[in-house]
């Protein structure tokens, strides 16, 4: 015994004391479902693409952004972005301006020349695709990717589909819209223009493939039946928008009326506008707050000229005039006519009354089912002929280029599996990241940025584009505006907080760990993660 | 710097204890692995305990601003008694524990020893719980005040006596319940109009450095410490620290409470020099008394039809704080 007067232990460690059998509830690492992955038609994994955007590491971004959808630049442009409408930031002041990213990434990788790494293998085995539009794209890109042999037929003398023929130039410049497919046909994608599919199963017997994915979209534009003299001039916006492809512009006249609500409506009065019209005029028979148009692009709209008539139908057509009939909402919000009339003087009149699919491709192809003017498919896209699937705009569901492209991917891994005679199964979602998990005390204050719009003497004359994008800096802002929805972004914070010292951290991208010999589960971590990130479970006992 | 380090905004590293897009350098001491854990694991104290973690975050920081030249000295308490039960401790770093009510004295002695030895670049550093401080220690405290000892002194205050089962110590607040201060009676909890304010009593003595800070807010706090341990003669450091136990809180919701504390205006967060107040930091999203107060127990009487005028007085008192202090500004605090 060497130990000094009237001490008789030797000094120790509190660190034999484990507390952790303190615990009634354990802390857990979670990665909960951000609500605007949970919202992307597309399946991308948005969280994670604007986590490698934060630090400036572009290049992997827009890597892990194009694993579900190989259009960014394209997406930066026509998406409606459903993301920003689920986003959690908005209910602390405005959503991520994830559209704008995405648009930043998809220009810095085509101003960089950045391409899509090769397939590692290959399988021999050859899927047909049917149509070059964003589904038929999505879905060539992933299964090349998957070492499949690709071979897309498109009926048109462009690809593109409905990017090309249906979105007008200055929402989505062509050379943008070039770029993005190249890359896609420079995986080893061949791509066959102007060869109509007659019969699916033909083409499919003649080429050896052994499988197909059908994406003609919805070309025919919708007709209704309007009395019209001869000379009157009525053509449909699907048409107009195609022709403004071609060499020669249609001529519509000075004064142009559009017939419809839809964001094709827009797209094709804000056309008309462009090309001279004095007047453009939207006909619609209910109200604003019902049209089918996105309301940022009726704003658009309304500041370029374009003048919109509620509540009408139109009921004949004579040589520059138009029947008009006033309508009424009755209580259910549908238009009742209400027998007033007035005329409208037009020289065209542009019908935008939705559109049709071309289906005569799956005459006489056994075990398919057509509802409502649409091919029917299975939740992994088949149809129901083995080994046909199918998607975009010919399938039932909303009528979008997300949407589309996440057709693509989706069917892709269909038939991917389907190839290898295996089912693809779905991973299991994670639950959702809601706000009420989160604590935004963390996040400071920061306004959206706003992308600069072309000035409106321009957008009325010429079809440059409307929309600008962000520079680096305020990309790099507004990717930093993201909450990181359930995803641990690395702040340190339960690492600092834990009042007992039993968060063990694992440096830089490898995380965090708990350690469970010392933590009393007091719940603090769980408590103060900004992201939601750390769920508290009850213990064994 | 890159580019990326350039930018003012980093939208999740402003509040986070840590932020992987700024340089090591730039970030707490609490967000790095070579921080010194000076109060290490398997402590005794609660779950969710505010002092442990408001010791840890002023002892790391003085370890670091000090290149790990630091001689704690600690008055009875709770942060004493959970930390060095016979014969383990929890401190790496050398720790002294003497009486209640002498930690100032015993420190000023460790300085002078310090002195006398030659070792200047070792600093005393005294610490206590708000009994130790406001009450039993506060003679040896104001004594230290006015001889300008080289001594920073932190008080860890959780508004009474906590070890010893929740008495009422000069530092509790109005209306609280504590356990000699009963919700019973015609003015039930502590008396309105009792207590001493001892961050205004240390700023009297006109000593180098006074701040207050809380656990909720890391930043804050770490750069008062460096910022006291750069400067020699008196200071002293009052951090508002949320006892689960004491309060009848939630374990989870000991920095959410400082945090509302705060932005209530019930804990002012200052600094003063000479004493001057130099500055405080700012109310950044302003709530009503009502939601600091209804998640503890010890104010539960305080929702009651009887107890809204007892509200509306401490909403006064925090009123007052706000005005003093100045904590909310038209600008706010982004």
């Amino acid at each position: 015994m060497d130990h000094p007067y009237a001490i008789t232990l030797d000094v120790g460690s509190s660190l034999a004391n484990r507390t952790g059998s303190w615990r009634t509830e354990r802390p857990v690492y979670v990665d909960r479902l951000p609500p605007c992955n949970n919202a992307c038609p597309a399946g991308e994994n948005i969280q994670k693409w604007l986590y490698h955007a934060e630090s400036g590491d572009y290049e992997t971004a827009w890597r892990t952004l194009t694993q579900d959808n190989p259009l960014p630049a394209v997406m930066g442009r026509v998406c409606y972005h459903p993301c920003e409408g689920a986003c959690n930031r908005a209910q602390i002041d405005e959503a991520v301006g994830i559209n704008s990213v995405e648009r930043f990434l998809g220009d810095t990788a085509i101003r960089n020349g950045w391409t899509f790494a090769p397939p590692q293998t290959e399988t021999g085995k050859r899927v047909l695709i049917v149509g070059a539009g964003p589904s038929g794209l999505s879905a060539a890109y992933q299964l090349r990717r998957r070492g499949h042999a690709i071979e897309i037929h498109e009926a048109g003398p462009f690809a593109g589909g409905m990017m090309r023929f249906g979105i007008p130039k200055y929402r989505l410049p062509r050379d943008v819209l070039d770029a993005e497919i190249k890359r896609i046909t420079d995986l080893g994608v061949t791509l066959k223009l102007n060869s109509k599919v007659n019969r699916i199963t033909d083409s499919m017997k003649a080429g050896k493939f052994d499988a197909a994915f059908l994406a003609v979209g919805a070309h025919i534009g919708k007709r209704a039946y309007i009395p019209a003299g001869s000379a009157a001039k009525i053509l449909d916006a699907v048409s107009l928008l195609r022709s403004m492809e071609g060499e020669d512009r249609p001529l519509l006249g000075r004064r142009v009326v559009v017939y419809g609500g839809g964001n094709t409506a827009i797209d094709a009065a804000r056309t008309a506008k462009r090309l001279g019209a004095t007047e453009a005029i939207i006909v619609y028979r209910r109200t604003r707050d019902r049209m089918p148009a996105h309301d940022f692009e009726v704003e658009e709209a309304l500041q370029e000229g374009i003048m919109m008539k509620w509540l009408s139908t139109i009921k004949r057509m004579d040589e520059g005039v138009l029947t008009v009939e006033k309508m009424q909402l009755d209580e259910k919000g549908f238009p009742q006519p209400t027998g007033e009339f007035e005329t409208l003087e037009t020289d065209s009149l542009v019908l935008a009354l939705g559109q049709d699919v071309d289906l005569s491709l799956l005459d006489g192809v056994p075990g398919l089912q057509i509802k409502d003017g649409v091919v029917q498919v299975d939740t992994n896209m088949m149809t129901g002929h083995v080994g046909i699937f199918a998607g975009g705009d010919m399938v039932p569901s909303e009528r979008t280029v997300t949407v589309a492209v996440g057709h693509g991917k989706k069917a892709a891994r269909h038939i991917d599996a389907w190839l290898h005679g295996e089912a693809y199964i779905a991973p299991e979602r994670h639950e959702l990241a809601s706000i009420d998990k989160m604590n935004s005390w963390y996040y400071a204050d920061a306004p959206k940025t706003v992308r600069p719009m072309l000035e409106v003497v321009r957008r009325q004359s010429t079809f440059e584009e409307v929309q600008g994008g962000l520079d680096e800096t305020n990309a790099l802002y507004e990717a930093r505006r993201c909450l990181s929805c359930g995803n641990c972004f690395e702040c340190d914070n339960c690492y600092g907080v834990c009042p007992d010292n039993a968060v063990i951290k694992l440096g830089s991208g490898k995380r965090f760990r708990f350690n469970y010999d010392y933590c009393k589960g007091c719940g603090v971590c769980a408590q103060e993660c900004p992201c939601g990130a750390i769920k508290m479970i009850p213990e064994e006992i | 710097m890159d580019a990326t380090q350039k930018l003012h905004f980093y939208q999740k590293g402003t509040f986070t204890v840590g932020n992987r897009l700024v340089s090591e350098e730039q970030r707490s001491v609490q967000a790095s692995t070579d921080r010194s854990n000076a109060l290490t694991c398997g402590h005794r104290a609660c779950q969710g305990c505010g002092e442990a973690l408001g010791a840890r975050y002023a002892m790391d920081a003085a370890m670091r601003a000090t290149g790990g030249n630091v001689i704690a000295v600690n008055a009875t308490g709770c942060l004493e008694v959970f930390t060095t039960p016979y014969p383990e401790t929890s401190w790496q770093t050398p720790w002294l524990h003497s009486l209640f009510g002498n930690a100032a004295a015993v420190a000023t002695g460790v300085a002078a020893a310090m002195r006398v030895k030659g070792r200047h670049e070792v600093r005393a550093l005294a610490q206590g719980g708000d009994g130790g401080t406001t009450d039993i220690g506060f003679g040896c405290l104001s004594g230290m005040f006015e001889r300008n000892d080289d001594v920073l002194y932190i008080c860890y205050d959780n508004e009474a006596y906590m070890n010893t089962g929740v008495q009422r110590s000069s530092a509790t607040p109005p209306a609280a319940r504590t356990a000699t201060t009963p919700a019973m009676g015609p003015q039930p909890g502590n008396v309105f109009g009792t207590g001493k304010n001892v961050p205004k009593i240390a700023v009297a003595h006109g000593i180098p450095y006074v701040a207050t800070a809380t656990v909720a807010d890391l930043h804050d706090l770490e750069r008062k410490v460096i910022k006291a341990m750069g400067i020699h003669g008196a200071r002293y450091l009052h951090i508002h620290v949320p006892c689960p136990l004491g309060w009848g809180a939630a374990s989870h919701d000991t920095i959410r409470l400082a945090r509302l504390a705060v932005e209530c205006g019930l804990f002012p967060v200052f600094e003063a020099e000479h004493g001057v107040v130099t500055g405080c930091r700012k109310i950044r999203r302003q709530v009503p008394v009502e939601e600091y107060l209804r998640p503890q127990r010890r104010f539960a009487h305080l929702f009651t039809e009887a107890g809204k005028e007892r509200i509306r007085h401490l909403q006064a008192l925090a009123d007052r704080n706000i005005a003093e202090y100045h904590l909310v500004d038209a600008e706010g605090d982004g």
